[in-house]
């Protein structure tokens, strides 16, 4: 399996680090989303560190869904999808890995920004860590969830406001127990690791609900 | 879409499928590729792996030609290559070629580092043709190979057709040229009788 799997892997990581990819257009739009907003709530510093992890993680949420219209649609566009369900190997597995590769182009930058971003929004070091370390296990979970509007939208011209309708509300648990899990990390009464572990929860369940039920929708997508 | 369909080809076989614009050559390829679900009947392939469909013993050569042009010519065939699964068949002993060679073979050898993009569209059909060379897979269905192509590789691609069908594969092709292939059966599709869709529009 390896071999098929490292070979799509590098392929999408190619193809999204050279012309026409999608791996920076993510961190601008997150670079531009949250330097807007200081100058919007204005200067009040307090204010800024106190909605600056649940600003991140929006900013997040916003920047993820912007690229997942093209996940599977640029490979519908010229054929490839066709190849790709007669290629003999499992679908879903081909759905993660996928979601693994754009994951890795569109996700991690946006981990690496957000402690650099959090200066701009006043947070102390340890809430930048607990954001930081949210945002990594927590985005794969919107990337796998996303997937599933991307195969579901995969055949419509203009599918990438709908794929947002879509996968919006099923991001908010996500949104819900990252933003908290960061918070928890600032503040006493609640222990972080609990809502941080039901985003890993979330992001495990997502792994693997995500690909077989965008496998199913790329399925009938097909014809 | 279809009624009434049925043919059985023998191994070393091509079929060619003829019939005016839109009588569903292109369908019938899709559905012998699995991408068009059947509405009742079956295909069913002899010989071939027990644990694995029909359509997973086929390689698709359509319309697209599914080129990524931000990657260079050989990355886009290693691709391919390290993709699709080869599968085999009794019979069937289909030379394979290592891309490279496949590339030279198709006279695309000097552009191997160039990115697609900068392909002419006969030199990606060339591409998209390089893919059934580099994994083995015992029939290709074929949609209009030879669109874009030149005399010359108009030429080649025969001879590529027929060294397939010698080493005991089968082709289905759907064609508007005259194709010198070994051995050849036709299929023709025709409209539905006249004679029903009068009876129809007289109900209506």
């Amino acid at each position: 399996m390896t071999s098929w799997a490292m070979a799509l892997f590098q392929r999408d990581l190619r193809l999204s680090v050279r012309v026409g990819g999608s791996a920076l257009v993510g961190v601008l739009f997150f670079l531009a989303v949250v330097t807007v907003i200081p100058f919007g709530v204005g200067p009040d510093l307090n204010l800024l560190a106190r909605i600056g992890p649940a600003i991140l993680w929006i900013g997040a949420l916003l920047a993820t869904l912007l690229g997942l219209d093209r996940l599977f649609q640029a490979d519908r566009d010229d054929g490839t999808l066709d190849l790709m369900l007669m290629a003999g190997r499992p679908l879903e597995l081909v759905v993660l890995i996928k979601c693994l590769a754009h994951w890795t182009a569109t996700g991690l930058p946006l981990v690496v920004a957000a402690p650099v971003l959090g200066i701009f929004l006043n947070l102390d070091p340890v809430s930048m860590a607990a954001v930081t370390a949210t945002l990594l296990v927590g985005t794969p979970a919107l990337t796998l969830i996303g997937a599933i509007g991307a195969s579901l939208t995969v055949s419509l011209r203009r599918g990438g406001l709908l794929l947002a309708v879509l996968g919006v509300p099923l991001a908010i648990p996500v949104l819900i127990f990252g933003v908290s899990s960061a918070d928890a990390a600032i503040r006493d009464p609640v222990p972080f690791l609990t809502p941080f572990l039901i985003l890993c929860a979330l992001s495990l369940i997502a792994a693997v609900i995500g690909p077989i039920a965008s496998a199913t929708a790329l399925r009938f997508a097909s014809d | 879409m279809f009624q009434d369909l049925s043919f059985t080809l023998s191994q070393g076989t091509a079929l060619v499928v003829t019939g005016a614009n839109g009588i569903g050559k292109s369908s019938l390829l899709r559905t012998l590729a699995g991408l068009v679900a059947l509405a009742g009947g079956a295909i069913r392939f002899d010989g071939g792996e027990d644990d694995r469909p029909a359509h997973e013993h086929a390689h698709y050569f359509g319309h697209q030609d599914s080129v990524k042009p931000a990657l260079s010519v050989l990355e886009n065939l290693e691709f391919w290559q390290s993709f699709t699964a080869p599968t085999a068949a009794t019979g069937f002993t289909g030379d394979l070629h290592k891309p490279m060679g496949a590339l030279e073979l198709l006279g695309i050898g000097h552009t191997a580092h160039l990115p697609a993009a900068y392909l002419s569209a006969g030199q990606k059909r060339r591409l998209s043709l390089s893919r059934l060379l580099v994994t083995a897979r015992p029939i290709w269905l074929m949609d209009e190979p030879t669109s874009a192509l030149d005399k010359n590789s108009e030429a080649l691609l025969l001879s590529l057709m027929n060294g397939h069908l010698e080493t005991g594969g089968l082709i289905v092709t759907a064609t508007h040229t005259q194709l010198a292939l070994a051995k050849v059966q036709t299929l023709h599709l025709k409209a539905a009788q006249p004679a029903e869709q009068a009876l129809e529009e007289g109900f209506l």
